[in-house]
This record gives C-alpha cells, sequence and structure tokens, in this order.
C-alpha cells in the first residue's frame, strides 16, 4: 500500500529527528545558573512561539514551514502559533499583532516585504516581546528586532552572477524573471547579481514572477516571442519561477542546456531541473531553518546574548550532483 | 426601419462591442508590437508539431477564463452572480494533486516518490472526481440561492471563503507539485496543431449553446433573469432553473481548475485561479450580458474573456509588471463598460438615428 508505506517513511523520519535536532539547542542544564534568582530557567516547555508564516508560494516556503512545524513538535514547546498570511502584509501585521496581544514569548516574523514594519516591530518591542526576523530581511532600525536569522540575498544575488559569468565567457545578453516586487529575497538578489554581473553581459529585460509557477509561466511565453533568439541566459529569483519558465521553454521547442538558466533555492523541483539539463547552477538558500529558530527563541527567553545577525551557511550546486543528491533532498 | 431590421442590428451589437475591442488591442499591437503576430510551427518531442506564438497563447492561457464565462453567463443571466469560481478552481485542483499523489506536502520527506512520474488513481477517475467536486460546489451554491433563498452574492461568498481554505485543508496547505506527465495534456497539450484546452472549451460551449438554444432553457433562463416571479406565475420552475445554472457554473469551474493546474504543473490553493471570479463577470459584463439578468450570450462572454487574455498577453509583451497589470486592466473594463453606458449608448443612438433617417426617408 503506497500510503502506508508514506506513513512509514514519514514516521521514520520523525522519529529521527529528535536526533538531528539535539545538536541545535543548548542544553539547559548543564549550563551554569548566574542568577539563582526566583525566576528559574525557562525551557522548551515554557515556550510560546508565534510564527505568521507569509504563505505557501514556493516549495521552498513549503519545506520551512514543514522544518518550524516539526522542530516545535520534537521540542515539545508549550505552543506554537501559526498562520498563514497569504502573501499579504496586512494579514502578517494582523498576525503579529493578534500574537502581541495573546503575549507570546518570541515572535519569529518571516516578513513577506522588507519595508512597513516599523508600527508593529514597535508595539512587540513595547510589549516586551522579542522579535527574530526569519530569512527576508526587514528596512526597520534594527533596535526594534532582536536578530535576523536567514540568508543573505545580496550574497546569494552575488553567487549567481558568478555562475553567469562562467556560463557565459564570451558575454551575452540574458533575461531576469525577479520575485515579489520589494521582497528583501528579489530586491537583494537582483541587487547583488548586478553587482558582480561582467560587463559583457547584459539584461535584456526583467520582469516579476512573483515567486511562483502560475505567474512566471505567462511571463516567460511572452519573454520567449518577444526576445527570440535574442538572449542566452536566464536568472530567475527561484527555482518553483524557473520551473514555470523551462515549460514555456519546452513549449518553444528549446533543447535543454540551449539557454543557460541560473536558480536560487536548490528545492526538490529545482534538482530534479538540473538533473534533466535545464537549470545550470542552483544557489542554495536553506530553508530549514527551525531548529536555528528555536534555539535563538530559548536564548532570548532566558536573556542570554544572541548575535545580532545570523547568516546560513550555502553553496551552490551543479547538474553533476543534482542525480546523485536529488534523493537526499528533504525539500 | 422595420422591427426585423432593428432586432438583427441589436443581435449584431451582441459581438459588436467585445469584437472591437479586441480589435484595438490587436491594432495596438500591430502598430507598435508587429512579432506579436508572429506564428510559427515548432515540433515538440511529445506532443508533435503544433502552432506557436502569442496568439495561440491567448487561447491556451485564456481557456480556463472562457470556460468560467461560460458558466457564469447562465448564472449572471438568471440574475445572479457566482463569486466562488476562483474556489471552486483551487478545489478541483487540490483534488487532482492530492488524487495523483498523497504524500504529505507538509513533512520533510528524503526520497524520491514526490518526484516520481506516477499516479496513485487512474487519470479517467481523477478527471471524474475533478469535476464531481466542482460539480458539487455549484449544487451546494444553486441549493443556497434557489432553495434556501439567499441573495446570490451572499451565499457564493461563503464558499469564496470557504472553499481555499477546503482547497488547503485537502493538499495540507501546501503547494503541490505534479510530476506526472499525463496529466500535463490538458494544459499543454496539441490536437491537430492546437491546444487541447481550446478543443474542451470549444465542446463545453457547444453543449452549452445546444442546452440553452436548441431547447427552451435559454428562454427559461432569460425570463428567470427578467423577472422570477413572472417567470414562476407563467409556471416555470425558476427554483431549478436557477439551480441548473449554479450547478453548471461549477461543473465549468471545475474543468478550469484541471486545465490550471495541468498548465502549472502544481496545485497552489492560495493562488491557483485567484481573481477569476472576478475576471469572469467581467467577460460576461463586456460580452454585453447584463448583471440585472435577461438576456446573455454565451459566444460574447467568450470573446470578453479572449479580450482579457488578449490584453494581460500584450502587457506582458510590453514589460508591463504583473503587479501595474491590474490598473491597466481597470482601464480597459472603464472603456468597455463606458461603451455601455446610457450616455454613450445614447449618443450613439442619435448618431444611429440621424443615419437612419438619411437613409430611410420614409420616417
Amino acid at each position: 500500500m503506497p500510503i502506508a508505506k508514506h506513513f512509514a517513511q514519514v514516521s521514520l523520519v520523525l522519529a529521527l529527528l529528535p536526533v538531528a535536532a539535539g545538536c541545535a539547542p543548548a542544553s539547559p542544564a548543564t549550563q551554569p545558573t548566574t542568577a539563582p534568582a526566583a525566576d528559574a530557567k525557562k525551557t522548551y516547555a515554557d515556550m510560546t512561539l508565534c510564527y505568521p508564516q507569509l504563505g505557501a508560494e514556493s516549495d521552498w516556503r513549503t519545506a520551512n514551514t514543514a522544518s518550524i512545524k516539526e522542530t516545535a513538535e520534537t521540542l515539545g514547546i508549550k505552543q506554537l502559533v501559526f498562520s498563514d498570511a497569504q502573501q499579504k502584509q496586512e494579514n502578517q501585521i494582523a498576525a503579529v499583532r493578534a500574537c502581541i496581544q495573546q503575549g507570546v514569548s518570541v515572535i519569529a516574523l518571516p516578513p513577506v516585504v522588507e519595508d512597513g514594519w516599523d508600527a508593529v516591530l514597535t508595539e512587540a518591542k513595547n510589549a516586551g516581546i522579542p522579535v527574530i526576523i526569519v530569512d527576508r530581511s526587514v528596512s526597520s532600525d534594527p533596535s526594534l528586532y532582536a536578530s535576523h536569522i536567514g540568508s543573505d540575498m545580496v550574497l546569494e544575488g552575488q553567487k549567481a552572477a558568478a555562475e553567469m559569468n562562467k556560463l557565459l565567457p564570451e558575454g551575452g545578453a540574458i533575461l531576469e524573471l525577479s520575485g515579489t516586487t520589494g521582497s528583501g529575497a528579489a530586491v537583494g538578489r537582483a541587487e547583488g547579481f548586478r553587482a558582480d554581473l561582467n560587463a559583457n553581459i547584459t539584461i535584456l529585460d526583467s520582469q516579476t514572477g512573483n515567486f511562483t509557477r502560475a505567474e512566471a509561466k505567462p511571463v516567460m511565453e511572452a519573454f520567449l516571442k518577444k526576445y527570440e533568439g535574442q538572449f542566452q541566459g536566464i536568472f530567475v529569483h527561484n527555482d518553483d519561477m524557473a520551473i514555470g519558465a523551462i515549460e514555456a521553454i519546452k513549449a518553444a521547442g528549446i533543447q535543454p542546456g540551449e539557454l543557460k538558466i541560473v536558480s536560487v533555492d536548490g528545492t526538490r523541483g529545482g534538482f530534479q531541473a538540473m538533473a534533466d539539463g535545464w537549470i545550470q547552477a542552483d544557489v542554495e538558500c536553506n530553508p530549514l531553518l527551525g531548529p536555528q529558530v528555536f534555539e535563538m527563541a530559548l536564548k532570548l527567553m532566558n536573556g542570554e546574548p544572541i548575535e545580532k545577525s545570523v547568516l546560513t551557511n550555502e553553496t551552490v550546486y551543479y547538474p553533476d550532483d543534482a542525480l546523485e543528491l536529488l534523493p537526499t533532498r528533504k525539500y | 426601419m422595420t422591427p426585423h431590421k432593428l432586432l438583427a442590428r441589436v443581435r449584431e451589437s451582441r459581438l459588436f462591442w467585445p469584437l472591437t475591442a479586441l480589435a484595438v488591442i490587436l491594432l495596438f499591437d500591430a502598430i507598435f508590437e508587429p512579432g506579436f503576430f508572429k506564428i510559427g510551427i515548432i515540433d515538440d518531442p511529445v506532443y508533435g508539431p503544433h502552432l506557436y506564438g502569442n496568439l495561440i497563447d491567448v487561447l491556451n492561457n485564456g481557456a480556463p477564463l472562457m470556460l468560467v464565462s461560460i458558466g457564469m453567463t447562465l448564472v449572471i443571466a438568471t440574475g445572479g452572480v457566482d463569486l466562488s469560481v476562483g474556489a471552486v478552481i483551487a478545489i478541483s485542483a487540490a483534488m487532482g494533486a492530492v488524487l495523483i499523489n498523497p504524500a504529505l506536502g507538509d513533512r520533510l520527506i528524503t526520497n524520491d516518490i514526490l518526484t516520481a512520474d506516477t499516479t496513485n488513481t487512474p487519470l479517467p477517475l481523477i478527471i471524474l472526481a475533478d469535476l464531481a467536486a466542482g460539480t458539487l460546489c455549484g449544487l451546494w451554491n444553486g441549493f443556497l440561492v434557489s432553495r434556501a433563498r439567499i441573495q446570490p452574492m451572499v451565499a457564493t461568498l461563503i464558499l469564496m471563503v470557504a472553499g481555499r481554505g477546503i482547497a488547503q485543508l485537502i493538499t495540507n496547505g501546501q503547494i503541490m507539485t505534479i510530476y506526472y506527465t499525463p496529466y500535463f495534456w490538458f494544459g499543454n497539450g496539441f490536437i491537430l496543431g492546437l491546444p487541447v484546452s481550446i478543443y474542451i472549451v470549444a465542446g463545453v460551449a457547444l453543449l452549452a449553446w445546444l442546452l440553452v438554444r436548441k431547447t427552451a432553457l435559454g428562454l427559461f433562463i432569460e425570463s428567470t433573469g427578467v423577472n422570477a416571479r413572472a417567470a414562476y406565475y407563467a409556471g416555470l420552475d425558476e427554483r431549478n432553473i436557477k439551480l441548473l445554472a449554479y450547478t453548471f457554473c461549477g461543473f465549468t469551474g471545475a474543468i478550469a481548475g484541471l486545465i490550471l493546474s495541468s498548465y502549472v504543473h502544481s496545485s497552489d490553493a492560495n493562488n491557483i485561479g485567484a481573481n477569476y471570479e472576478l475576471d469572469a463577470i467581467l467577460a460576461v459584463v463586456m460580452g454585453g450580458t447584463l448583471m440585472s439578468g435577461g438576456r446573455f450570450s454565451i459566444v460574447a462572454s467568450i470573446i470578453g474573456a479572449i479580450v482579457i487574455w488578449a490584453f494581460t498577453i500584450t502587457m506582458y509583451t510590453f514589460g508591463v509588471p504583473a503587479d501595474a497589470l491590474t490598473a491597466a486592466k481597470a482601464v480597459l473594463v472603464l472603456l468597455v463598460i463606458l461603451l455601455y453606458s446610457e450616455f454613450s449608448q445614447r449618443l450613439l443612438g442619435r448618431w444611429g438615428l440621424r443615419k437612419g433617417q438619411r437613409h430611410d426617408p420614409a420616417h
């Protein structure tokens, strides 16, 4: 029975998770208690963490959600207040406000866009609830939040540019499918990419695909007709849009490898596309931030010092590794 | 002017305005982007040789909207409206994705089962389940409107809000990617060089046309829309007419969901078919069917849907970002609606009268 098999696999993964996550938290028992006050050291059992997820726009986000939920389950925290903002900032702000009202211990916020967070972050600060910015960045004053855990989007753009430079040593013209307008990921990746792109490569056109397949595909279809034969490469801000674009490219009768595609994420779908020869380089952006988020949240609850910015360690994947690594991809 | 001539003129004007809008958009393309009309032939390794070009994209991308517009036309003709078609699309797509691969989307699983080109349910069953789910949604709407006597906008608002939630429950709140290749045929395949989706539209349109024009059903729908009570006193069971219209609308939404999820190879409960209810209403209104119900034209609504997609693809070609597209679309809608307004109709009527007098001295 296939379904039974899935459950078996899921439970196996779940059973292994505590082992994997065990390295993440600093075990409270071994640490010397400097202040033997009435307040005992808080543990995960006391933690109520608010995670207003920005939506479910891509496989990356799916993995991010799964990581948060599974880590919460594994660590046995008191409550995970999880919500889905459907890619709308007003929903996220409303969710954060609700969490402040509820009096959660820590808010971990993956902001859908960079701007417009000052008011709600100030409210959280006034309420004494620390906020961890997760994944994408915010433009607010750093004093308003405790820390930022996530990827350096500019660096990802730079890595992508380096790959494109390698793929088109003679130079050429490329197109760009960018992410949600105004999101930290789209802004940073576009900026880093332009900073490091060779002068002999020109960006013919750039348009947003909102990080989704459904929007990227028709945009790519129109691009293919407008710039027929005029471009040699495409920089795509995430794997889901790359997959949508590849569908359009296939329909145009273009063979894998004819266009050099550089994408960001490293999701399962992206690996499949690499194995099939469509994507030439995939800059990793790690969504499995759960363990880091909860470890930091606990430190914040106990007033321990934390770093203002924690970057995840990321690499670049190539088609050669794709087939081998595909079965090990968790997302 | 004889009544017959007058009737002919009105009948002509049914398709006249949407066709004019389409012509204006295409003329704009012809002037500023002549390459827009280029149609080539591509030999696809999977689907064989087929036509390739912006105009084909307009048809293929517009097919789901054309389908829901057909259903929406009948609903609006009964004097109602269906705000839930976008949600129905999401439910239908979610059903398809889950039946193909029920692997839990919100778990981190390290194996390749998720990317395997297999299905857990035979394709005909998937199609049946999709259609059944959508039709059931339509039936629910129809029941609320015709039996529970809830105002159409409120009744369908319920499913509009709940539908995406139901779709998220089906897919565990996550985007489900489909890797089962035969499923892709509906949104990407070709028959005799033309997109499969367009044949589906033709089939559904033909079915609807036969139903409303070759039987008295069309007349029943119109009389229900014009005056439901009068229709009832005339011996028509207007409740069943409404029930049928909403059910059919759900059915068209289900097919649209099947095509859309096939087109993007995934089911995304939040975004798939987003704003389709509004676009479908626009298409119907552009086709000249009044929101107050009554006379309708299925073909005009389909042309209205084509206008919307010709416009969208034109905007993509000109590099207008997707975010600004809605604003541009609003301008288009405003222009078309203004053409239908009493004000411009009066202007045109005066013009036509003068012309008529000139040509017909008998008056």
